[in-house]
């Protein structure tokens, strides 16, 4: 079976848009409380390589896109979460899965104030230990 | 002219920190060591302590991070000392300066003697530098 | 006994006595622990990428990381021709070939800085010198082709700003001449001493499940089994035109990982003749416009890995959102493994063979779990680790 026909028979109703830019990107969107079933089973189930993940504000609150490929075909399969409101962002931790997730989630965490409930270590990864709390940096806080 | 800063020209030893920054610098300062350049025939050593160095090398825009570090190697070097900025970072922080992590230039920091300017300054203009400084310091114009 | 060390692994600025990047927890010789700092190198370059344009954005990322600093371009061009349609369909021929040129001469010049840094870690300063010196002759061809040792200017979002001369062709020739037997040398100096396998062989495993577990990638991966490489995977440039082998060991420990960046280097200099046969004339530039709003992906396989650049666009003339995820955020944590259970003599040569881009490491100390002090100077460390050598030296002697 196809790899995208596997994803979308695994993931079933998770799945709530299905975007393919070209032949080798493919972007889906998934419920925020589902994030951690889905990078199980692109991870464990199918063996896709974590690559990075990367966090956005966005008008209504924030955006995480998780990009995983499968190396033998060369395709990203990034899965796209939405959090809703800009006061107390928050989403589950993939560092139980894999260790690759703690630096990221860690470095998400202090430049855009999104928090990751279960990580091991959340702590300041990049910034110094002293910067203000509150201040994220890679928000748009004065832009307008 | 300082009778101690006289004597370093002879063999001047460097000390070497990076304030953030893309390590091009420090790789062609660690290319001024090589065979092609081999500037430790002048005298020139890079020492792994500030404790022994007369001059201090700084390259990289100076992060909020890495400020703390760079006085307290400052305060550890033997007074008197030069202070080289080297590099299009260290002058003037190049294109970082309106980033959130970039908050003054070196020469707010520390007092500099001699400023190296390129994105990398080839050896060849950081061994021009150095015997810019050297001639100063001898008082020779 | 129990004893502090501090150690700088900084190999571009051996010389850093304060704030540690990483602490290594010891017991007696042994690391039990290790914590990994880093950011000292921060400079908020993906916040800058939305104040400045497309075109400029490439000045930008290219000083992420001053050694590859062809990669981080590349990859951020592809990013942004991914949301155009993809490199193949808009980049010319002759383009994709000076591209690839200019990617693999960069991975011979990072690969040499690195085996003359772990040289110097073991206590070979000859190898240090010699590694170094036949940089020279590469960073001459690039000041000759692109103007700079260093930092190239050469990637554009639809080719490539600058062509090569008919003239430049011969000199960049005689330079794979002249490395080539040097390459040659080093292969054999590296497989055949007894000395090296005795010090290099079994330090700092990565069993193929933690690299999986990790994501690491680039030359530590490919020393634990795992074949991936994105010139094979996801071919860019002219890499699906000529014919290269990608190379894989199996061990995981610092002697396969410096086995295969030798090896690498000579596949990278059979790629560049292959390229400079076969480039085409032509035009260099498609001369691209506007960006439509769309994502972009863009990845290349640096000498430490795998690059990966996403792009935001909205249609303005500024990317929306720019993440940068350089090969060195995953290989630097899986330090977190790696080190743990071998002896601090062992830790400076673990640490560098990951080969960080020391854009986001620097240092390193070791504390003991105990009493949380620490004791020696930034050149203990590499001292420790040439006195082992040199140990190894003895007894080979003697046997």
């Amino acid at each position: 079976m196809d790899i995208r026909e596997r994803i979308k028979e695994g993931l079933g109703k998770k799945i709530l848009e299905w975007k393919e830019h070209s032949a080798r990107r493919i972007y889906f969107t998934v419920d925020s409380k589902d994030i951690v079933n889905t990078a199980e089973f692109l991870f464990k189930k199918l063996g896709l390589r974590f690559a990075t993940a990367s966090g956005m504000e966005t008008l209504s609150g924030f955006e995480i896109l998780y990009h995983f490929t499968l190396d033998k075909t060369g395709e990203y399969f990034t899965a796209r979460i939405f959090i809703k409101g800009k006061e107390n962002p928050e989403v589950d931790s993939l560092a139980c899965l894999f260790p690759a997730a703690e630096w990221i989630e860690r470095e998400m965490w202090e430049l855009l104030g999104i928090r990751f409930l279960g990580h091991p270590n959340l702590k300041h990864l990049i910034l110094t230990e002293e910067w203000p709390e509150g201040d994220y940096p890679l928000r748009h806080k004065n832009e307008s | 002219m300082n009778l101690k800063l006289k004597a370093l020209t002879k063999s001047i030893w460097v000390f070497h920190v990076s304030t953030g920054s893309c390590n091009n610098c420090d790789i062609e300062i660690l290319d001024c060591l090589t065979p092609r350049f081999d500037v430790e025939r002048f005298g020139i050593q890079l020492v792994g302590s500030a404790r022994h160095a007369d001059a201090l090398l700084v390259t990289g825009i100076v992060n909020k991070k890495s400020l703390p570090r760079l006085r307290r190697i400052y305060e550890q070097l033997p007074k008197p000392c030069v202070v080289v900025a080297v590099g299009q970072c260290a002058i003037s922080q190049h294109m970082f300066r309106f980033g959130y992590n970039a908050p003054q230039t070196l020469d707010k920091v520390l007092p500099v003697d001699l400023y190296i300017p390129g994105c990398p300054p080839k050896p060849e203009a950081m061994i021009d530098g150095i015997v810019k400084l050297v001639n100063k310091l001898k008082g020779v114009k | 006994m129990s004893h502090r060390v501090i150690v700088p692994i900084g190999p571009y600025h051996p010389l850093q006595d304060e704030p540690e990047f990483f602490q290594l927890y010891v017991e007696g010789e042994r690391v039990v622990d290790i914590d990994i700092h880093i950011g000292y190198n921060h400079r908020g370059i993906e916040k800058l990428a939305e104040l400045n344009h497309y075109d400029q954005v490439a000045y930008l990322v290219e000083r992420i990381c001053g050694i590859c600093s062809s990669s981080h371009p590349y990859a951020y061009v592809l990013a942004v021709e991914d949301i155009l349609g993809g490199e193949k369909n808009i980049v010319p021929e002759r383009a994709l070939y000076i591209r690839t040129i200019v990617d693999e001469l960069q991975r011979i010049h990072s690969h040499l800085l690195w085996l003359g840094l772990a040289g110097h870690f073991i206590g070979y300063n000859t190898v240090w010198m010699w590694a170094w010196r036949y940089r020279e002759p590469v960073l001459d061809c690039f000041e000759i082709m692109t103007g700079n040792r260093n930092n190239y200017a050469m990637f554009k979002v639809g080719g490539v700003r600058r062509d090569i001369k008919d003239e430049d062709i011969p000199v960049l020739k005689k330079t794979l001449d002249e490395v080539a037997p040097a390459l040659e040398m080093f292969r054999g100096a590296v497989m055949d001493d007894p000395v090296i396998q005795a010090r290099l062989k079994g330090i700092g495993i990565l069993t193929k499940q933690q690299s999986i577990d990790w994501g690491v990638l680039g030359p530590t991966a490919r020393a634990s089994g795992l074949n991936i490489d994105v010139r094979k995977d996801e071919p860019y440039g002219a890499c699906d035109r000529i014919k290269w082998n990608v190379i894989v060991e199996n061990a995981g420990d610092v002697f396969a990982k410096t086995v295969l960046r030798v090896l690498e280097m000579q596949e990278s200099v059979s790629m560049i003749r292959q390229c400079i046969d076969k480039i085409p004339k032509g035009p260099v530039d498609a001369d691209v416009k506007d960006i439509p709003p769309g994502d972009g992906l863009g990845r290349v396989e640096a000498p430490r890995g795998e690059c990966l650049h996403y792009i935001l666009s909205d249609g303005t003339n500024r990317p929306v959102r720019h993440k940068i995820r350089a090969p060195s955020f995953m290989n630097v944590a899986s330090n977190k493994v790696a080190c743990v259970g071998g002896t601090i003599s062992d830790a400076a040569i673990t640490l560098a063979a990951v080969d960080p881009c020391y854009c986001c490491t620097e240092r390193l100390a070791v504390i003991n779990k105990s009493d949380n002090k620490k004791i020696m100077s930034g050149w203990d460390l590499i001292k420790l680790s040439q006195e082992k050598t040199n140990k190894i030296k003895e007894e080979l002697k003697s046997a």
